[in-house]
């Protein structure tokens, strides 16, 4: 009877307003069989964490198109770490220039995606990361 | 002290991160899910159990937003602690699903008296998840004073959560249906207060009129013993023969604008008043642990049958189902002769 499927944060950090994004990956994740928990816009990186904990997910998808992204991803995984949720898996997604994603990934990023991203490898990643297989 | 034991510990004492994995454990159904279930029963039966349900686009989780608020930053008296439980429906294709009543919640953002927890329906059809009333039970032992429990947008039939709640509010919309949907069995009976949200748009007036003409007809003088509409045999009854009927209010609001918030709660502490002096709050608490006994009960006994029956005498039995020389009711009996459910 045991039931176990992934969860996954999609939150949209800092001020810009653009979500479709955001959305497209929440309703890729959706159709491949994961519970998706969607926030909105402009989520601060507290609103983010406490989500994240009261949820009890898995993975925590942040998009950012703002360029704030090296305030507010840092600020995130630090929040979370505090809340005991270290085995969260983040992943970053939006307009993040070459030379930051090297530093989001060395920070505890588990990955970065920029535009033109297939969903489909998404999916595999988040597959790999929690359940260590990309199939289901 | 188990692993169980003591998490359940843990949430006993307020830890977030502790109640947050205990109910991924019970939502999951995993062993450690029962055991801390176990550790806490006893300490369950002191919230505030209020069930909100309604069509699709009502507005629920805005008024539970509110409603959450009220209850946070009340205008006299201590505030109270509230939990959320938000049941969104699952895709029956995939089993995935898109959770996003937290997007109407950001007022209750950083307020450690508040905890929000979003559920799949997981398949479950009565519009909340197999294992929301377990989740309930969690939040009830962690010393929530409200519990809202938020269904899948409802059409007509989804009326599993007036068993789980103590006061159930149906929300409606202007502009939804005729007068007809009103006087049609299901979702409305169950409501113990009815709302009609966005009460400002075009319409609002007809849809008071139309559910509160409902009512006269669905409350007649003369006493009977229902329970929302369902025929339950309770095992030991309370209610004072005399007790006076509730006859549910329509109560008006504008969740965006926070307007009738401050009377909808008031309705809420009428039926709270009314549910202590009749008795029947306890007739609610034993009408829902026997129902949740019950449900148990079946899984567990589907569970036992599941363990002793040979998968080829299934397959077998389908088979013969499929090509019509077996009706499904001999297939049942031929199964259960096979198996003795008993302890395995």
């Amino acid at each position: 009877m045991a039931e176990r499927r992934i969860r996954v944060l999609i939150a949209k950090p800092g001020l810009d307003g653009h979500d479709r994004g955001a959305k497209v990956v929440a309703r890729a994740l959706r159709d491949a069989g994961m519970e998706v928990i969607y926030t909105g816009l402009r989520q601060t990186p507290e609103m983010i964490a406490e989500a994240a904990l009261q949820e009890d997910v898995d993975v925590v998808g942040l998009s950012i198109l703002s360029g704030a992204h090296m305030a507010l991803v840092p600020r995130v995984l630090e929040l979370l770490r505090q809340n005991g949720q270290d085995h969260v898996k983040v992943f970053v997604g939006g307009i993040i220039p070459d030379e930051d994603a090297p530093r989001l990934l060395e920070m505890g990023v588990h990955a970065v995606y920029g535009p033109g991203t297939l969903t489909d490898d998404i999916v595999k990643d988040i597959r790999q990361a929690v359940l260590g297989t990309e199939g289901e | 002290m188990t692993a169980a034991e003591h998490i359940a510990t843990q949430v006993l004492e307020g830890n977030r991160l502790a109640l947050s994995r205990v109910l991924t454990f019970i939502e999951n159904d995993q062993p450690e899910g029962r055991e801390a279930l176990k550790a806490l029963f006893p300490h369950t039966g002191k919230a505030h159990i209020v069930g909100v349900t309604g069509a699709p686009g009502t507005g629920k989780s805005s008024l539970v937003n509110r409603l959450a608020y009220f209850y946070r930053h009340p205008p006299e008296g201590d505030p109270k602690r509230v939990a959320i439980v938000a049941v969104d429906p699952s895709s029956p294709f995939t089993g995935g699903a898109i959770l996003g009543d937290r997007i109407r919640m950001r007022d209750l953002a950083g307020d450690p008296g508040v905890f929000i927890r979003s559920m799949a329906s997981r398949g479950a059809l009565g519009g909340l998840a197999r294992t929301t009333a377990g989740l309930v039970q969690a939040l009830d032992a962690a010393g929530f004073d409200i519990v809202f429990i938020e269904t899948v947008g409802a059409g007509q039939a989804e009326v599993d959560v007036a068993r789980l709640a103590h006061t159930t509010l149906v929300v409606e919309a202007p502009g939804l249906g005729d007068d007809v949907q009103a006087i049609k069995a299901g979702i409305l009976e169950i409501a113990d207060i009815l709302v009609v949200n966005k009460a400002d748009r075009p319409g609002a007036d007809a849809t008071v009129r139309a559910l509160t003409e409902m009512l006269k007809m669905a409350h007649p003088s003369q006493e009977t013993i229902m329970h929302h509409g369902q025929r339950m045999v309770v095992e030991v009854g309370t209610r004072r023969a005399d007790a006076p009927l509730w006859v549910p209010p329509v109560v008006r609001t504008i969740a965006v604008e926070n307007e009738g918030i401050a009377d909808l709660a008031a309705a809420i502490a009428r039926h709270r008043a009314h549910l202590q002096e009749t008795g029947e709050w306890q007739i609610r608490d034993r009408v829902r642990l026997q129902s949740e006994l019950e449900n148990l009960l079946r899984d567990t006994l589907m569970q036992r049958w599941r363990a002793t029956v040979s998968t080829d005498l299934y397959r077998a039995t389908l088979e013969q189902v499929f090509s019509r020389r077996l009706a499904p009711s001999d297939a049942v009996a031929q199964l259960l002769d096979h198996a003795s459910v008993a302890p395995n």
